[in-house]
């Protein structure tokens, strides 16, 4: 029953959207400025309908409905409350229905929230978001429905995939989606504004809250899918370069050049085109990255939901989303006559925007590269964290200066008046820098620089903080935690120290001026797994210091899986961090131990810049 | 000008999509289970001396060959040590051991103290060799027939019961 109810709502929708689409089109012939009413109405029934639709599915989690394929295949009766609702989104159907949420319901908020912007420019923009909602309304109806039955019904469900039963991993879709789906309502406004000649700063206005929407939450879904793999995958990292997180950080640099391109159009009414683009690139980046996840082109240890067959959706999609929104600006492009000083705040947020579109292409080749030389080459290579350190830190360097003179500069017509004050902030750096290396230890001189070069902008951030001029606490608190997160990372980068050994019951082993015991293998069986849980005693000589780790090893019955979970200890000033895996057919243990130091504070400063963001939106929303 | 610069990207743009709809038809997971029934053409290892390498040409002589990942670091190598020992009795057997990411003076040690079941000693000291082979970790044994067909993979270290299948496919010539 309850897929009959779900595939009756997914066909309302298809229907609501296909008249939205025409009583738009019928309400663009009439020569006054206001939108027909049953628009609204339409909008409205179609936001909750997709919602009810997503609630039906949530139900058949709940109560193990297993004539669906969907449930049947992700979910179990004895798995947790809370794992069988965040189940519903755990996989590629129910992953869609939730694109599709975020599409109507920005779609509905957009018409509602812009009144005061021209018809034409509103209800084109409606017209290209109902585009994208059927588009991807088919691609579930045809291909990917979660409502789809099974007969005879099984008795018992697959179960969950163990590493996806996790709080974090309840939350990381969501979040990212809310970023990277949000990021359409952008497109299709850039595509009306083209369409409607709505070119000016107006326009600027009517997305900026959108924009930073999309980057606060994109911000914290890559950091929650970060913070689910140091403690999930076992790794003992926060950032892997793996192509799926690369797919989500990808959108996220074109989104973070577009907050600072709007700046420029919304003071200066300049950069329209190249804003434009950066609409436009931020979606169709979201939804590359989506075609490489889903059709299962790239290998990832994300790539949990993946099928070739539907790749051929998603890649017809994306060649019509690219070949439409290029055609519209090849046809609409208009050279513009910047006057732009080169010494002048419109020319730093350029060279934010270089930067920005120097580590997309890095990132976007580094993860494309793989895919061109197996199929021009035959030759199966992968890019790691070699290539994209070695490009990137350098260049970053550069970036986090231009990050703290930016904010300096004046519009129009600079003039460097404050030079004093930045070889002051300059020595403060180095000096912090040679105190580290003095107090502690030293590292190479990229690490050097990168150290300096954020110190620079954490403390030319808090000079801000005491100018007498209006304070710009949004900008300030970003680009303060940017500064921390570099510095932070950079920290942890050279000081971690890891172990690496294996290790049998009772057995002692002493590395450098650690000891480490297993002092206790216990079992325990808890509803849908069993583990077994080491209890490792380690212990610093040098400081005496003693902690007793547990990692697990977990087996799952639904589906049978093996997992490794790691014991993490964490404090203020470092994270200790262990994993233990068997030896097939052996006594021994592998343990992997870690002391990382200032982890919480590489997660504490995503989590300050994405409130920067958050301040933003709300500062932009009382000002319109 | 202008009329290249959107020439230029709209070809860029479908070699890209191109690309993509080409690798869509790729098999890219990677299972090391499929090895078995495949044959290994290019072996070229080099010797744990250093000199020389081992090719087919040096095992296309051999009924059957184990091709065995060990190290000296690895304590479960140790643990199927004995039963590599016995099986280098055999004569339809050659054994070629791989040292896999190792120093030459702890392995030639190891070997000195536990016995040298290798005819062949091969390494592969950054462990790049051996993704050929399918090794995602040591020990790990590849069963080869004289025409370089995998018959079986043993992941982790061989016990009792590999001993007797190896004996029975070895014997069944």
């Amino acid at each position: 029953m309850l897929s009959n109810i779900g595939n009756i709502l997914l066909l309302s929708n298809v229907l609501i959207g296909a008249l939205i689409i025409y009583y738009s089109f019928n309400c663009l012939k009439t020569s006054n400025n206001l939108v027909f009413k049953n628009i609204y109405q339409l909008s409205l029934i179609q936001s909750t309908l997709i919602l009810s639709c997503f609630f039906t599915l949530v139900a058949a989690f709940l109560v193990s409905d297993f004539s669906l394929i969907n449930v049947y295949q992700n979910s179990h009766s004895l798995k947790p409350v809370f794992y069988k609702i965040s189940g519903t989104w755990g996989n590629h159907e129910g992953s869609l229905l939730l694109w599709v949420i975020i599409l109507t319901v920005f779609s509905f908020l957009f018409l509602v929230l812009n009144k005061n912007h021209p018809k034409n420019y509103r209800l084109h923009t409606l017209i290209i978001q109902n585009l994208l909602i059927l588009g991807f309304l088919f691609f579930i109806l045809f291909n990917s429905n979660p409502f789809s039955i099974i007969n005879p019904v099984p008795k018992e469900g697959l179960g969950l995939n163990p590493i996806l039963q996790d709080p974090a991993l309840a939350i990381h879709p969501p979040l990212l989606y809310v970023g990277f789906v949000g990021s359409s309502i952008y497109f299709s406004a850039a595509m009306a504004s083209m369409v409607s000649n709505y070119n000016d700063r107006s326009f600027a206005k009517s997305i900026k809250g959108w924009v930073l929407i999309s980057w606060v939450f994109q911000t914290l879904g890559i950091m929650v899918g970060s913070i689910w793999a140091y403690y999930e995958l076992g790794w003992g990292g926060f950032w892997f370069w793996d192509p799926v997180e690369n797919a989500s950080l990808l959108p996220w640099f074109a989104m973070t050049a577009l907050l600072h391109s709007l700046l420029v159009l919304e003071k200066r009414n300049a950069l329209y085109f190249w804003t434009i683009i950066l609409c436009l690139l931020t979606f169709t980046l979201s939804v590359t990255g989506t075609f490489l996840v889903r059709s299962g082109i790239l290998n990832s240890v994300h790539t949990f939901a993946n099928d070739p067959s539907r790749g051929i959706y998603i890649l017809v999609f994306l060649s019509i989303m690219i070949i439409t929104s290029v055609y519209f600006l090849f046809t609409r492009y208009k050279p513009e006559t910047n006057h732009i000083s080169g010494n002048s705040k419109e020319t730093f947020v350029l060279i934010n925007n270089w930067f920005m579109m120097f580590y997309l292409i890095t990132v976007l080749l580094g993860t494309l590269y793989p895919i061109f030389t197996d199929v021009l080459f035959k030759s199966k290579i992968s890019v790691g964290p070699p290539f994209y350190n070695s490009v990137i830190a350098p260049v970053v360097v550069f970036f986090l200066v231009f990050m703290a003179i930016g904010p300096q500069t004046k519009w129009i017509k600079n003039k460097f008046t404050n030079l004093k004050q930045l070889s002051i902030i300059l020595g403060g750096a180095l000096l912090t820098n040679f105190t580290i290396i003095f107090l502690f230890k030293s590292y190479s001189v990229i690490s050097n620089l990168i150290i300096i070069s954020s110190l620079f902008l954490i403390f030319s951030s808090f000079m801000d903080l005491f100018k007498k001029t209006k304070l710009n606490f949004a900008r300030i608190i970003s680009h303060l935690s940017f500064g921390f997160l570099i510095f932070f990372i950079g920290l942890n980068h050279n000081f971690t120290i890891e172990k690496d050994f294996n290790l049998k019951l009772g057995e002692e082993k002493v590395i450098d001026n650690y000891k480490f015991v297993l002092n206790d293998l216990e079992l325990i069986n808890q509803i849908n797994y069993k583990a077994i849980i080491g209890k490792l005693r380690v212990k610093n000589m040098n400081t005496n210091e003693e902690r007793t780790l547990k990692p697990e090893i977990r087996i799952y019955d639904n589906p049978q899986t093996l997992t490794y979970e790691a014991s993490i200890k964490t404090n203020f000033f470092k994270d200790h961090y262990l994993t233990m895996s068997n030896i097939d057919r052996s006594e021994y243990y592998n343990v992997k131990f870690q002391e990382k130091p200032l982890m919480i504070w590489i997660w504490i400063s995503v989590v300050m810049l994405s409130l920067g963001g958050f301040v933003s939106l709300f500062k932009n929303a009382k000002n319109n | 000008m202008q009329k290249t610069i959107k020439l230029t990207i709209s070809v860029f743009i479908f070699f890209i999509l191109l690309v993509f709809y080409l690798s869509l038809n790729k098999v890219s997971n990677y299972d090391t289970e499929n090895l078995v029934g495949n044959k290994l053409n290019q072996i070229k290892l080099e010797s744990l001396e250093g000199i020389n390498y081992i090719t087919n040409k040096n095992l296309k002589k051999n009924s059957y060959t184990l091709i065995n990942f060990w190290a000296s670091w690895c304590a479960p190598c140790r643990v199927e040590h004995p039963f590599l020992m016995e099986l280098s009795e055999i004569k339809n057997l050659k054994i070629l051991g791989v040292n896999f990411k190792d120093k030459k003076d702890n392995a030639l040690n190891f070997l000195d103290s536990l016995g040298n079941p290798y005819h062949y000693l091969a390494k592969d000291i950054k462990g790049k060799q051996s993704v050929n082979f399918g090794i995602y970790g040591i020990p790990e044994s590849i069963l080869i027939d004289k025409d370089f067909i995998v018959i079986k993979k043993f992941v982790g270290p061989l016990n009792f019961e590999d001993l007797n299948e190896i004996k029975k496919i070895v014997s069944s010539l």
